[in-house]
C-alpha cells in the first residue's frame, strides 16, 4: 500500500524517454518555411490538387498574418528554425505485430495496447507526424463508422465530404498559427458517423511529439450526423528536448441536429512545447457538444475551444481544468457563440498553479440577437499552491438580446491554512492535506474523465490516494 | 490513581502577538470527562486548538504531556495518530471528497492499514443511526452545504469512527437546536461507553451536559482557571451564570 501522497512537479519519467532516431530512420525537410517546402510536403502526402492549392494559399496567410501579442509571450519560438515534418519509414499499420518494434516499444510504455484491450473502439496512434498505428474494431466498421488517417480518406469515398468540411470551421485567416495550420497540416483523425447511429464505445488517439524541433500540425475532423452519437479521446504527451517544440494542431467538430458529440483532451506535452492549437465545434438544432478538456503540460499554451451553437436548443458543456507549474504560462478558456434561440452553455474550469506557474482563464460568451432564451452559465475557479504562482481571469461577454439569461462567477483562492489544520487533525500529513484539497479541488473534472485518464490524471498531478478518496 | 492522559502545565498561549491564556493547568485521567465552561472570549476555543497543534497558536511557557511525552514539537497529525481529536467549532467544508471516504482514508492513516469497504460500512452505518444522521450525508462532501447541526453531528461521527484516546468537544453544542443538542448528546455517550476514553467538553451553556457524565468543571475567565469543581458546579453556573467568579 502507497503510504505517501504529496503533490510534486508532475512526474515526467514515464513520458521523458525517446528513441534515438538515427539518420537513415527519417526523412526531414529543410528547417525553415517556403513554398518550395510546402510543395515537398504536398507531394510527401500525395494530397489532391485542391489540398495542394490549399496549403499554398494558407502559407501566403501565414506569411501575411502577425504573431498574437494578446497572450503569452511566444518569442521563444522561431519557425525558420523548426522542422515541421517528420515521418517514421513505416506506413499504415491496423495490425500491432506490424509496428516497428522501437515505436511499439514508445506506445507500450504509454500503454497504449492495454488501453485498446479494454474495449476501446479504435486507436488511432500517431508518432511523428504520420499515422503508424490505425484499427477500428470490426463492429464500429460495421455500423457504417469511418474511423481513419485524413490522407488516404482524401482519396476514398469520403474524399468531397472532406473538401467540404476540412478547414471550413477554422479557416486559414482566423490566425497566423491557423495559416500555418493550413500550408503544413500532417496526420491526424478523421472520423464519420452517420445519422441515428450511437459508437458505444470511445473512439480513442494518441499522439506524440518525438523528435528534436519538430512540430506537429495534425487535423482532426469529425462528423457526427442527425441523431448519432460518440465520444472521442484525444490524448498527447512528449519527450522533452531542448530545442523549443511546437504544436498546431486543428480540430473540426460538426455535431447535426439532435446528435451528440464528447469530446475529451488530455494534453500533457513535455514543457518546452508552444502548444497553439485550434478546436472548434458546431453544433445544429437540439444537438449537444461535450467538452472535457485537461491541460497539464507544455511551456505555453493558447488553447480556448470554441462552440457554436447554431440550431435552436443547441447545447453546450465545457468542464476543464489547467495545472501549471514551474516554468509553465498555460492560457486556456473557452468560447460560444450562441447564435440559435433557446441554446444553452454550463462552463465549469478548474486551474492550479504552483511553484512560480501561471495559469489564465480567457474566455469569450457571445449571445446574437437570434439566440432569444439563451441560458449561459460560467464558473471558474483558481487555486494557487503558493505565493510564486499566478491565476488570472480574462471573461470577454457580447449580448445583443435581452432575452437571456447569462452568469458568470469566477473564484481565486488559495488553500486556507484553516482547512489542512482541519484534515490534519483528523491524522492526515500536511502533504497528504494539501493533495486532498487539490485533488478535491479537481474533482468535478476527472469525475468527468474515462477511468483511466483519470487515472493518468492523478498521476500527472501525482495525487498517489490510498483507499477510497477521490 | 492512573497516570494522566493529558496534563497540562502552567501553559501560556499568543495569538497574534497577543497572550490569551496565562497560565493554565489541568490534569485529564484515563475514563475521566472534563468540562471547560467560561464566557466567550475566555481563551477555551485557544485551549483546544493549542493541545490539538493550530499553528496560528504559539505556546511561550509551559508544557502538554500527552502518554507522559511532551506534545508541544508534535504537528497535529502525529497528535491526531497518538490519540487526540478536536470536534471543531467551524468545521471546514473540504468540496470534492465524500465524509466516508474522507473518514476512510483518515483510518488508513490511523492504523497504516487498508480499511475494507464492506467492513467500513458496517461500522458506520450504526454510527450514523446513533446520531440520526440519514445515510445520504455518507456520500456528500464533506461539510459542504451541511446545516450547522449536521457538521456537528459530522464532527461527532469522525470522533465515534476514529476513536480517539482523547477528544476535546470545541461548542459542539452552540447554535444547535434543543433536539439536535440531544442528538449530538447521545454520540457523546456512545464514545463514554468505553471506559478508557477521556473528554474535553468547551461549552458556554450547560444544555450539552444535561444527561452526560461529567467528573470535573473548570471555570476559565480571561485566560486563567478561576474554579475547579465536581459535576455540581455545573449547576450553581445555572443557577448564578459566571459572575460569581467575576472580581
Amino acid at each position: 500500500m502507497k503510504e505517501k501522497t504529496y503533490i510534486e512537479d508532475i512526474d515526467r519519467n514515464m513520458y521523458d524517454f525517446r528513441n534515438v532516431e538515427t539518420a537513415e530512420d527519417t526523412y526531414r525537410v529543410d528547417e525553415g518555411l517556403t513554398p518550395d517546402i510546402v510543395d515537398q510536403i504536398s507531394r510527401e502526402k500525395n494530397d489532391p490538387e485542391w489540398m495542394h492549392e490549399f496549403r499554398l494559399k494558407s502559407l501566403e496567410v501565414y506569411n501575411r498574418l502577425k504573431v498574437p501579442d494578446w497572450g503569452p509571450p511566444i518569442d521563444g519560438l522561431d519557425m525558420n528554425h523548426i522542422v515541421t515534418y517528420v515521418r517514421p519509414k513505416t506506413g499504415m499499420s491496423g495490425k500491432w505485430s506490424d509496428v516497428p518494434a522501437d515505436i511499439k516499444d514508445t506506445f507500450e510504455r504509454l500503454g497504449i495496447p492495454q488501453a485498446e484491450r479494454e474495449s476501446l473502439a479504435g486507436v488511432g496512434a500517431q508518432y511523428d507526424s504520420e499515422l503508424v498505428y490505425h484499427n477500428v474494431k470490426k463492429e464500429v466498421a460495421e455500423q457504417g463508422v469511418v474511423y481513419s488517417d485524413l490522407e488516404s480518406a482524401m482519396h476514398g469515398p469520403y474524399a468531397d465530404m472532406i473538401r467540404d468540411h476540412f478547414m471550413h470551421l477554422v479557416p486559414p485567416t482566423d490566425h497566423k498559427f491557423a495559416a500555418l495550420h493550413g500550408a503544413v497540416w500532417s496526420g491526424g483523425s478523421f472520423v464519420y458517423v452517420p445519422a441515428g447511429v450511437t459508437v458505444e464505445i470511445p473512439l480513442q488517439s494518441y499522439f506524440r511529439l518525438n523528435a528534436p524541433g519538430a512540430g506537429q500540425f495534425e487535423h482532426t475532423l469529425i462528423i457526427v450526423e442527425e441523431g448519432a452519437n460518440l465520444h472521442f479521446i484525444e490524448g498527447c504527451s512528449a519527450p522533452k528536448y531542448n530545442v523549443a517544440n511546437l504544436h498546431a494542431g486543428c480540430v473540426e467538430l460538426f455535431v447535426g441536429k439532435n446528435a451528440k458529440l464528447r469530446y475529451s483532451t488530455i494534453e500533457n506535452w513535455s514543457k518546452n512545447m508552444y502548444n497553439l492549437n485550434t478546436k472548434r465545434a458546431i453544433v445544429e438544432e437540439g444537438g449537444t457538444m461535450e467538452w472535457v478538456s485537461g491541460s497539464f503540460g507544455s511551456h505555453t499554451s493558447y488553447l480556448y475551444p470554441m462552440t457554436i451553437l447554431n440550431g435552436a436548443g443547441a447545447r453546450m458543456e465545457f468542464t476543464g481544468i489547467t495545472f501549471a507549474g514551474k516554468g509553465q504560462n498555460l492560457d486556456t478558456g473557452m468560447k460560444v457563440v450562441h447564435n440559435a434561440p433557446d441554446t444553452s452553455s454550463v462552463v465549469s474550469t478548474r486551474s492550479i498553479s504552483k511553484d512560480g506557474g501561471i495559469s489564465t482563464y480567457r474566455s469569450s460568451v457571445q449571445v446574437t440577437k437570434k439566440a432569444k432564451g439563451a441560458k449561459s452559465s460560467v464558473s471558474c475557479t483558481s487555486l494557487m499552491l503558493d505565493a510564486k504562482s499566478r491565476s488570472d481571469t480574462i471573461p470577454a461577454m457580447d449580448v445583443r438580446t435581452k432575452d437571456a439569461d447569462i452568469g458568470h462567477e469566477a473564484r481565486i483562492g488559495r488553500i486556507s491554512d484553516d482547512a489542512v489544520f482541519y484534515l490534519m487533525s483528523r491524522g492526515l500529513s500536511e502533504e497528504d492535506a494539501r493533495a486532498l484539497i487539490v485533488s478535491g479541488f479537481a474533482d468535478d473534472v476527472s469525475k468527468e474523465l474515462p477511468l483511466e485518464y483519470a487515472v493518468e490524471m492523478n498521476n500527472l498531478i501525482r495525487l498517489e490516494m490510498k483507499g477510497a478518496i477521490g | 490513581m492512573a497516570d494522566s492522559l493529558l496534563k497540562i502545565e502552567n501553559l501560556k498561549v499568543e495569538v497574534e502577538d497577543n497572550e490569551i491564556l496565562h497560565g493554565i493547568s489541568l490534569d485529564i485521567h484515563p475514563g475521566e470527562t472534563h468540562v471547560l465552561m467560561g464566557l466567550n472570549g475566555a481563551g477555551k476555543s485557544t485551549l483546544g486548538n493549542t493541545i490539538m497543534g493550530n499553528p496560528s497558536y504559539h505556546v511561550t511557557g509551559g508544557d502538554i504531556i500527552f502518554k507522559g511525552k511532551s506534545i508541544l514539537g508534535e504537528t497535529p497529525d502525529k497528535r491526531a495518530r497518538m490519540g487526540i481529536f478536536l470536534s471543531f467549532q467551524n468545521p471546514i467544508e473540504v468540496p470534492g471528497v465524500t465524509l466516508s471516504s474522507f473518514i476512510r482514508s483518515a483510518l488508513e492513516q490511523k492504523t497504516g492499514e487498508r480499511v475494507m469497504p464492506y467492513a467500513f460500512r458496517k461500522k458506520l452505518r450504526p454510527m450514523m443511526q446513533v446520531l440520526q444522521m440519514d445515510e445520504s450525508y455518507a456520500q456528500r462532501d464533506l461539510n459542504v452545504g451541511f446545516s450547522g447541526g449536521e457538521k456537528k453531528k459530522a464532527e461527532i461521527l469522525q470522533m465515534l469512527m476514529l476513536e480517539p484516546d482523547f477528544a476535546i468537544l470545541d461548542e459542539t453544542d452552540s447554535g444547535l437546536d434543543v433536539d439536535a443538542v440531544r442528538v449530538v448528546s447521545r454520540g457523546v455517550e456512545e464514545f463514554q461507553k468505553n471506559s478508557g476514553r477521556s473528554l474535553l467538553i468547551i461549552t458556554h451553556s450547560t444544555k450539552i451536559l444535561e444527561s452526560l457524565k461529567v467528573d470535573y468543571t473548570h471555570v476559565l475567565i480571561d485566560g486563567k482557571i478561576v474554579a475547579t469543581g465536581d459535576a455540581s458546579l455545573v449547576d450553581r453556573i445555572n443557577e448564578k451564570g459566571f459572575e460569581q467568579f467575576l472580581k
